[in-house]
């Protein structure tokens, strides 16, 4: 039995320790907002935090996150009250959706680091998440948006 | 997800009890309001005007959307203009995916098939969902008026409170749901007049935003249910190959592997959780046979491809005599195009959860054509049409991936399940190996064209042929939606090119390859539209503004002008740029969307090519959202970017080289080009947006590349070009 800190509660689980964390938190802990998309950290759609930085959870062994601090998109915010998620609705970013939790976690962790990004700074923190739907020109604008609020 | 499913069993039931109209009287009368009256409710605590509205006392109103939410925004577009003819208030508006249920919810454009896709959507049901909330709202306004005892001409609805204006008297549409459900539903409504619009043509937010930023949206890849099990599919290593043998010895000895089956297109693993059965799934030791398989690369095939193209073609479409317009021309200009296979490679990988019962089967995925994936499974499950349950969850994506009309997911997944006789729910996922790897692309293309110019440099010979797989050869569409004999498929766009020419042939070879083939976000336009580079050859070789030369060929063409002179407008077009930057100019209906692009590039000395600006003009008739509008056009310029900068998809010995992202590679935030949308103001029809926005960027995009290198690009996509240049 491993324990596991996600979003700020211990959940106890029972699966080999080599478990990429995206299948654990999916399967074993039906915390789905997470995503899968190429199992290769290619996509980025699977990004959660470990200790506040952002990690493609579908290449990372659960055997590397024990006893570390999990945040996924269901703990990004209680309310989605994030001043991500509030400038993704204000943006209307969304389309088809899929990707987003990705997103929004990988802004997240650049926002903590560079609170008052450039475009530059967005870049070379977003561009290892892929969007289909390319809503890159909106999601820029909403991390800008957030970076005002928070600011 | 427990209260999801059990409203949308309660809406099928309804649909069900109600179908006492045919479906042929359905098929014959397009938008008649009763064919779609599924009738009064029976329960005093909700009022269902019709098949579309559920109103609740609590003042919710409940709109079932009959399309699938793919991200084009349907979910919301739809809603807007119910709760237009309605005057609800926009907040108390909740969104539900309709039932598998054709007669209630075909696509009036589509006869009796239920399906989303030809980005008709918005098309079909404009006028539909109109009627359907001006004949709720009639309904409300009446009960309101018997309460009162007052006449219904002095009673107005504005943001779902219905009030007598004289007397000061109120009521919620909730306070009415009982009454109004009493009354008989009216057979001729009266619609708004497009200036008292209060949602449509404005903005109002999407249904689907709140769920999709918090986790909570619903995807058929987080579907769990009771004893479900997971199943990841080997599949063959080429097209067409078959299992001979099968060792999964090591396979079963992974925990949480719980079977293993064999099915036509493979051998699934089922296990608790995806991790097992993938474990499982790579654990295995298959024996294929190949003796039917595609053992071509396309490489091969586009050398047949060229061959073919030397020989005449069915004619498509012929004006004049191409043969000795071209003979007197002054001048001649020939090209030929090559176009690679694509991979949808929507973010949600295909998937499809199925459950087998006493009653029949039910399916929880994406699904944009209900209608032949219940044909599909009833064949394979020997189960009755109305015995097969879809329940239409969010797809992460399409594209046009999850309308295959041979429903090969789905089909995979239905396999399964029988194979384990229905013992456990079955939730089928693809890795994004198996999404890349196991077909259904964008069909590889080869065209040639030949032109004419007169001394006045006017074109008066126009020779288009493409030859290319038919998408629709095989299916159960094929021989409803040919156009004599041949596949629309493959040549829309280039059989209605929109230029005045006085001679004109189209023809179209349509050859058998063992590749599957499906449509991918605007089908043959994705391609057709590229002869907008050969236009600007034909300008530049006319010495004509390519603006003007396309101008002086579209005369009557309003609409499509109408988004030239506007691109051209906000672009800045013909600005003076140094060499290593370019505009350029496309423009190409679709869908009966007309779309004009200009692209602004910068390629370096060493040929590094980037696309820095993109000034999309789009008429797409009344603009029901305009920021949905914005965000499809912007979308699809994305995805077209995408195949037309490196997307292709290759075959060795008829092995599929690309695998994952790192090899077929979509643009990424920092490739993403600054795109400023201007939407014609228009009182036309509206018509599609989904699609649309993809085909004019290709040849945008490789406008501008000549304009800076004067480099002409003829295949794709442009990453195997050297635009370096000194």
């Amino acid at each position: 039995m491993l324990t596991l800190l996600v979003n700020g509660e211990k959940r106890n689980i029972d699966v080999d320790i080599d478990t990429p964390l995206l299948w654990v938190l999916r399967d074993n802990l039906g915390l789905t907002g997470t995503k899968y998309g190429c199992g290769m950290a290619l996509c980025g759609a699977c990004t959660v935090h470990i200790n506040g930085i952002a990690v493609r959870s579908c290449v990372t062994p659960i055997s590397t996150v024990i006893g570390k601090s999990i945040t996924t998109i269901e703990g990004l915010s209680q309310d989605s009250s994030h001043p991500l998620q509030k400038a993704w609705s204000e943006e209307q970013v969304s389309q088809c959706g899929y990707c987003q939790s990705g997103q929004l976690m990988s802004a997240a962790a650049l926002l903590v680091k560079t609170p008052h990004p450039s475009d530059a700074d967005i870049d070379n923190a977003m561009s290892g998440n892929l969007c289909r739907c390319a809503t890159y020109q909106r999601i820029r604008a909403a991390i800008h948006t957030a970076a005002k609020v928070g600011g | 997800m427990d209260t999801k499913l059990k409203m949308t069993r309660r809406a099928f039931l309804k649909a069900d009890a109600s179908l006492g109209l045919g479906l042929i009287l359905a098929f014959y009368m397009p938008i008649g309001l009763s064919k779609m009256v599924a009738g009064k409710s029976i329960s005093s605590t909700s009022f269902e005007p019709n098949a579309f509205i559920r109103i609740a006392s609590d003042n919710s109103i409940t709109v079932i959307v009959k399309h699938l939410e793919m991200g084009q925004g349907i979910s919301t577009g739809l809603p807007t203009l119910i709760a237009e003819e309605l005057d609800a208030d926009w907040e108390q508006i909740k969104v539900e995916a309709a039932p598998a249920q054709a007669r209630l919810y075909r696509n009036l454009i589509w006869g009796s098939l239920q399906g989303t896709g030809a980005s008709n959507s918005m098309a079909n049901s404009f006028t539909q969902m109109r009627q359907a909330g001006a004949t709720a709202r009639s309904m409300l306004v009446t009960a309101a008026a018997q309460r009162w005892n007052v006449s219904t001409s002095e009673i107005s609805v504005s943001k779902g409170v219905v009030q007598h204006n004289g007397r000061k008297l109120k009521a919620s549409f909730g306070e009415l749901v009982e009454a109004a459900s009493q009354l008989t539903v009216p057979e001729n409504v009266t619609l708004k007049e497009s200036k008292d619009f209060k949602y449509i043509g404005k903005h109002v937010d999407r249904k689907d935003t709140g769920a999709k930023l918090n986790g909570t949206a619903q995807y058929t890849i987080d579907m769990q249910l009771p004893d479900m099990l997971t199943a990841v599919v080997a599949h063959p290593p080429l097209f067409g190959a078959k299992v001979k043998s099968f060792d999964d010895s090591k396979a079963k000895m992974i925990k949480g592997v719980v079977e293993i089956v064999q099915i036509p297109s493979g051998v699934a693993v089922l296990a608790n959780g995806f991790w097992a059965a993938k474990l499982g799934r790579d654990a295995l030791k298959i024996e294929w046979d190949t003796s039917t398989a595609n053992t071509l690369g396309s490489d091969e095939i586009l050398q047949q491809y060229k061959a073919l193209a030397k020989t005449s073609g069915a004619v498509v479409r012929s004006e004049g005599d191409v043969g000795k317009a071209l003979a007197r021309a002054s001048k001649r200009l020939v090209a030929s195009f090559e176009f690679p296979y694509l991979a949808h490679a929507a973010m949600e990988p295909m998937d499809c959860t199925i459950a087998l019962s006493d009653e029949g089967c039910e399916l929880w995925h994406g699904e944009q054509m209900q209608t032949l994936t219940q044909v599909n499974m009833s064949r394979i499950l020997g189960l009755k049409l109305d015995q097969i349950k879809i329940n239409t969850l969010y797809a992460g994506g399409s594209f046009g991936r999850r309308g295959n009309p041979q429903s090969d997911f789905q089909s995979e997944a239905a396999y399964i399940v029988k194979e384990v006789s229905g013992r456990a729910p079955v939730k089928l996922i693809w890795t994004r190996e198996d999404d890349m790897q196991a077909g259904f692309y964008r069909p590889l293309n080869y065209h040639t064209l030949e032109a004419g110019l007169d001394e006045k440099g006017n074109i008066t010979a126009w020779h288009h042929r493409i030859v290319g797989q038919s998408i629709l050869a095989g299916t159960m569409l094929n021989s409803v939606l040919l156009e004599k004999g041949n596949d629309p498929m493959t040549m829309d766009g280039a059989k209605d090119v929109p230029y005045k020419m006085p001679n004109l042939l189209v023809d179209l070879h349509t050859p058998k390859i063992n590749v599957p083939v499906l449509w991918w976000r605007s089908v043959a336009h994705t391609h057709t539209a590229f002869i907008e580079t050969f236009i600007d050859e034909l300008a530049v070789e006319a010495g004509r503004d390519p603006v003007e030369f396309r101008r002086s060929h579209l005369s009557g063409q309003t609409r499509l002008l109408n988004v030239l002179e506007l691109a051209v407008e906000k672009s800045g077009w013909r600005k003076p740029m140094p060499k290593g930057r370019g505009l350029g100019l496309a423009l190409h209906k679709s869908f009966n969307t007309y779309v004009a692009q200009v692209a602004e590039v910068t390629v370096s000395k060493e040929g590094k090519l980037t696309v820095d600006r993109v000034t999309c003009a789009v008429d797409c008739g009344i603009a029901v959202n305009p920021k949905v509008i914005e965000s499809q056009m912007q979308g699809g310029i994305g995805f077209g970017l995408s195949a037309a900068l490196k997307g292709e998809i290759t075959l060795k010995e008829g092995k599929v080289d690309q695998s994952n992202f790192h090899n077929y590679q979509p643009i990424r935030m920092n490739e993403m080009p600054h795109i400023d949308v201007h939407i014609v103001d228009s009182n036309e029809a509206p018509s599609g947006v989904g699609e649309p926005g993809v085909p004019p960027i290709a040849p945008a995009v490789c406008n501008a590349i000549f304009m800076a290198t004067g480099k002409r690009i003829r295949s794709l996509p442009i990453s195997l070009h050297d635009l370096s240049y000194s």
